[in-house]
């Protein structure tokens, strides 16, 4: 799992310079017609996203301790985030914007869930994960829910975004725990989005903005060509 | 071999009455769409499957992958996945409707499968008469049909596993899948190695799958 950090970040810095023919670059006809499709395929995947439809849970006996550490970085990288200076910041097409502090999302009522990761690589795990759900939160600071995306900044520079159908979903969770415990510096404490119905990399840790808007966002793999909707 | 496709041309000379040739020219088309969307598929499979291997210390060797890392894979497999699946529609839809299918692979009979498969190990091919296949064709083009259907089924169950969680767990569960996904892919590779050997073999049948190949006698077209 650290492999992909490592090559990922390796050929994202690379990925500019080593494109070849077969490459999906938006300079060449062929990769404009991949990344044409991959749009495409964002709109038939919304298509295909049941608002009402659950994904499986597992009892909590099964829950992976500790999670799998997976980002762009390898783990000897990690910036911890400082809970006493963390704020969430708030964005974008939300009535009340005032910053968020730990200790009032920590107030926050708390939702289970106990679900499969899927990684886009094809690995798996299950784990259990505890928090307000986007959708609460969202309501609570009066954001315009009939906007297109939700987007989130993040403390390790890894912009993500989502759609709002997913971001009312109710396994849709602004995680801040994991396995019952308070999550741990390298699974994105003090908070972090978790998704049951999306690959991992659309899950941003270490969160310290988010807005709310009709402008289509984007995200760090997507812009290395990942698809942007990555659901399940 | 050769010879036999331009006899065949020249015996039906009724122009009113032109016999269908052995692929119509719609047949040919699909076989080629198919042709470009499966080596498209396969070689991006590779690459998705290399991220995060299957099997301990196996990997496709970067030159045979479509896309240099997993991302353009990715992108490659999901744009050829229309083309794969609409092409292959149209196909069982018309294989079916024209009664292709019944014709062409039905019935598959035992001891011809047998017979066939023993002239084949001695490297007997008699494949003289183009527009009847043998047994063992009958059943390698069944096996692979299911293949790409078993493909797109299990292709859709690893892509959204949430939206069909019903499938996967029918299919045994996430990794599962995956594996089923591979094993169908081994197949097809399979086949598709057995398939262009044998057309190179004997030639005729991949100029008839350009060309059109020999006109149907009217009995071939009954049976």
């Amino acid at each position: 799992m650290q492999r992909r950090g490592l090559l990922r970040g390796g050929l994202s810095l690379g990925a500019l310079t080593m494109l070849t023919g077969c490459d999906v670059s938006d300079s060449t006809s062929v990769g404009k017609a991949l990344n044409w499709v991959s749009r495409w395929n964002d709109r038939v995947q919304a298509a295909l996203f049941d608002p009402n439809k659950l994904a499986p849970t597992y009892p909590a006996s099964m829950i992976l301790k500790p999670p799998k550490f997976n980002a762009y970085f390898d783990i000897t990288q990690l910036k911890p985030v400082d809970a006493q200076t963390w704020k969430l910041e708030l964005a974008g097409l939300i009535a009340d914007k005032r910053p968020w502090t730990a200790a009032q999302i920590a107030a926050l009522p708390v939702r289970t869930m106990v679900i499969r990761h899927i990684c886009v690589e094809g690995w798996d795990y299950i784990g259990g994960w505890s928090g307000p759900t986007l959708r609460s939160f969202l309501e609570r600071v009066g954001a315009d829910l009939s906007a297109k995306y939700v987007a989130f900044k993040t403390a390790d520079d890894y912009p993500s975004s989502i759609d709002m159908a997913t971001a009312l979903h109710p396994q849709t969770l602004l995680a801040t725990q994991y396995a019952g415990e308070a999550l741990a510096d390298p699974f994105g404490f003090p908070l972090r989005l978790r998704m049951a119905t999306k690959l991992g990399y659309k899950n941003p840790k270490w969160i310290t903005a988010i807005e709310v808007t009709n402008r289509y966002p984007g995200g760090y793999w997507e812009s290395l060509g990942e698809n942007w909707f990555g659901g399940l | 071999m050769n010879s036999v496709i331009g006899e065949n041309l020249t015996v039906d000379s009724e122009p009113a009455r032109k016999a269908p040739r052995l692929h119509p020219l719609g047949v040919r088309f699909m076989h080629w769409t198919n042709a470009v969307a499966m080596i498209i598929m396969i070689t991006s499979g590779w690459g998705i499957y290399d991220d995060y291997v299957i099997f301990h210390g196996t990997h496709f060797p970067p030159a045979l992958r479509l896309g240099s890392w997993a991302a353009p894979s990715l992108l490659w497999h999901f744009a050829a996945m229309w083309l794969l699946a609409l092409n292959g529609l149209a196909y069982l839809v018309y294989g079916t409707v024209t009664g292709r299918f019944k014709q062409r692979l039905l019935p598959i009979r035992w001891h011809e499968l047998m017979q066939t498969l023993g002239d084949s190990l001695h490297f007997r091919f008699t494949h003289e008469d183009l527009t009847v296949y043998n047994a063992v064709q009958k059943l390698l083009y069944v096996v692979v049909i299911l293949a790409g259907i078993w493909q797109v089924l299990t292709g859709l169950a690893i892509w959204k596993p949430v939206q069909f969680s019903a499938e996967v767990a029918l299919l045994g569960g996430f990794q599962a899948v995956r594996l089923e996904h591979f094993i169908g892919m081994s197949i097809i590779v399979g086949f598709l190695i057995v398939h262009v050997a044998l057309s190179l073999l004997v030639p005729s049948t991949l100029w008839a799958m350009i060309g059109g190949g020999p006109r149907l006698r009217r009995t071939a077209v009954r049976t």
